[in-house]
């Protein structure tokens, strides 16, 4: 695993507050996005280049803008301008920028920096300006090692979002997620890693048993998942540093369903014994396991909120699949859905204040989120089939999976991975190498 | 030849079994009773007569009539085979999430244990797997094909 420890050592070139008159509106979605120029960062003369998979890359500052301009693409908030319209070469604009040029191309914000790399380091600085009331917004700097110029774009990205919109970004994160190959009757699948962007692909597994439902640790080193290793379907636990795997209790039986308690020392899940499933946990420190639900039913899927007081999951004690709250010690269960059809996957936002999860009705299937309460319920996607809704770290989009229906001789199966965002707009594939499923998000990596 | 001539009578005895479940059973196609499966494609047999297989209604555990008939022909092979181990592997369909589907499977199996265990077998020679929506026989998306694949299915431990 290569090492995601990033120096940073960020510092204000300038710091001193600006009004800002340039503001994304992100209540509203993708309707009004905010036309951004994002300048090919200016190479120092003294660079060397930066080989990657064999290849050189010619101009790192340009590749650094590229990724930029993707993530503000794909948050559906800005509308990154054409570089072809750009007048103004990148070291002059990063010193000074004539802001009559950008005001005519209808930028109304500015990226402008400067990369320096030598044998070891890579420096990058970037500065964000507000074209309308010509004014510098902020300016950082930072510093990692050549082979993670990608995250320092993810950073750059991170801290302009959070300046436009006011809110944390949610680019500098990866998504595990399970990589899915051959034929439906057989699926071959591998726990899989890769930027949120999807670059730096990695799989963690060969192959060779079933893996479902990675989720990562708040920390992000660990990821929980099921594995049917030795055809014994057990909850396990992964370091993806040190890629060390270890069976998460001592169970008789199949225990799934797993996540990671918001203080990363607990992971819950569903524990299934004679045909009935109840909801676990087990504190990864002390090994202690307590039983929280005792039902004949169906307990399963459990997902704390984000100050652990609480836990969502779904159950059939009703006769069919509801979403219900209790406490973190499994009093006080109440039932939230009420609404025409099933629901499940629940999943709390790290905001707290909505939970996501799958409904289906006539058939169809719909990503959707509701107050924890059950009210404001509100379906964002419906497809033939989708689930498994994981929030991005600031809460402001969702990532799930979309199975396509075959065709009559049972051929034309795919499972992607989808995002939307919590406004229902914006709805896009992400790309990836094989097919995938189960995605979940990390949360920010440098905050 | 003779696989020929097997096909031709199944196909003329599946066709029959169309026409007379159209006449008895309002909701029935040739091959479901309600949802639940009752052709024979996809069927293997643990020994001569005995089905290695039972299906089940959506979201449901229940055995029916038919499986029962299986079940207690598994367990006189079961009774006979006195050294074998089996394994009972619990499927679902393409229709829930994936979550839901792995205890439901699990659900299914084990009431195909318990109906195998109240004919004498052992608890000890019969395992339990769930493989939730993992498995599927058919990879159609049809309420036939969906129908296949919500079962049990008894194999011979290794």
């Amino acid at each position: 695993m290569k090492k995601i420890l990033l120096a940073i050592f960020c510092f204000f070139i300038l710091n001193k507050p600006s009004i800002a008159l340039v503001e994304v509106d992100i209540t509203r979605g993708n309707l009004d996005p905010l036309p951004i120029a994002v300048s090919p960062l200016y190479v120092d003369p003294g660079s060397v280049a930066i080989k990657q998979n064999e290849e050189i890359i010619e101009n790192i500052g340009e590749e650094i803008s590229k990724v930029i301009e993707v993530n503000f693409k794909r948050s559906g908030l800005f509308n990154p301008l054409s570089k072809e319209s750009f007048v103004q070469k990148p070291d002059i604009a990063h010193i000074k920028p004539r802001f009559e040029d950008w005001k005519l191309i209808k930028a109304q914000a500015l990226v402008t920096g400067k990369v320096t790399v030598t044998d070891d380091k890579l420096r990058a600085e970037f500065r964000l300006w507000d074209v309308v009331a010509a004014k510098e917004m902020i300016a950082l700097a930072f510093s990692t090692t050549p082979e993670n110029w990608r995250r320092v774009a993810h950073i750059i990205s991170d801290k302009i979002y959070k300046r436009l919109t006011g809110e944390d970004g949610y680019f500098d994160t990866r998504i595990i997620y399970v990589s899915e190959t051959g034929p439906k009757t057989q699926r071959y699948k591998k726990l899989a890693i890769m930027d949120q962007d999807g670059a730096n692909v990695k799989y963690l597994t060969l192959g060779n048993e079933l893996v479902l439902t990675p989720r990562f640790s708040p920390k992000n080193q660990l990821v929980t998942y099921l594995s049917y290793f030795r055809n014994l379907p057990r909850v396990y636990l992964l370091d993806i540093e040190t890629g060390v795997q270890e069976v998460v209790g001592d169970f008789p039986g199949m225990t799934f369903a797993p996540r990671f308690s918001p203080d990363g020392k607990k992971i819950i899940m569903s524990f299934a014994k004679d045909g009935n499933s109840d909801i676990y946990t087990m504190n990864m420190e002390t090994r202690v396991v307590e039983r929280i639900t005792d039902h004949t039913s169906i307990d399963t899927s459990p997902s704390y909120s984000p100050d652990g007081k609480f836990i969502c999951f779904n159950s059939d004690r009703s006769g069919l699949q509801q979403i219900y709250v209790m406490r973190n010690d499994g009093s006080n269960v109440k039932r939230i859905t009420f609404g025409k059809g099933l629901y499940g996957t629940p999943v709390w936002s790290p905001r707290g204040d909505l939970i996501a999860f799958t409904k289906v009705h006539k058939g169809r299937f719909y990503i959707g989120v509701m107050r924890p309460d059950g009210s404001g319920e509100r379906l964002l996607t419906e497809n033939y089939y989708q689930e498994a809704p994981s929030w991005s770290p600031n809460g402001r989009v969702l990532i799930f999976y979309r199975e396509t229906k075959t065709d009559s001789k049972g051929e034309g199966f795919s499972a992607k991975l989808w995002s939307i965002d919590l406004t229902g707009y914006n709805e896009r594939l992400i790309e990836t190498e094989t097919d995938g499923s189960d995605p979940s998000w990390s949360s920010l990596l440098s905050k | 030849m003779a696989t020929l001539s097997l096909r031709k009578f199944l196909i003329v005895a599946s066709a029959c079994l169309f026409l007379t479940a159209c006449a008895t059973q309002k909701r029935s196609t040739g091959k479901m009773q309600g949802d639940v499966y009752t052709g024979s494609d996809t069927v293997e047999f643990l020994a001569t007569g005995v089905k290695d297989r039972v299906f089940f209604a959506t979201n449901k555990s229940t055995l029916t009539t038919a499986s029962r008939d299986t079940l207690r022909k598994q367990a006189a092979y079961m009774r006979k085979q006195k050294k074998l181990k089996f394994t009972i592997e619990g499927h679902a369909d393409e229709r829930g999430t994936r979550e839901y589907n792995l205890a439901l499977g699990e659900r299914r199996a084990n009431a195909v244990k318990d109906y195998l265990m109240t004919y004498g077998i052992s608890g000890s020679r019969l395992n339990v797997i769930s493989y939730g929506k993992e498995r599927p026989v058919n990879s159609g998306s049809s309420p036939l094909a969906w129908s296949q694949n919500r079962r049990s299915v008894t194999v011979k431990a290794q």
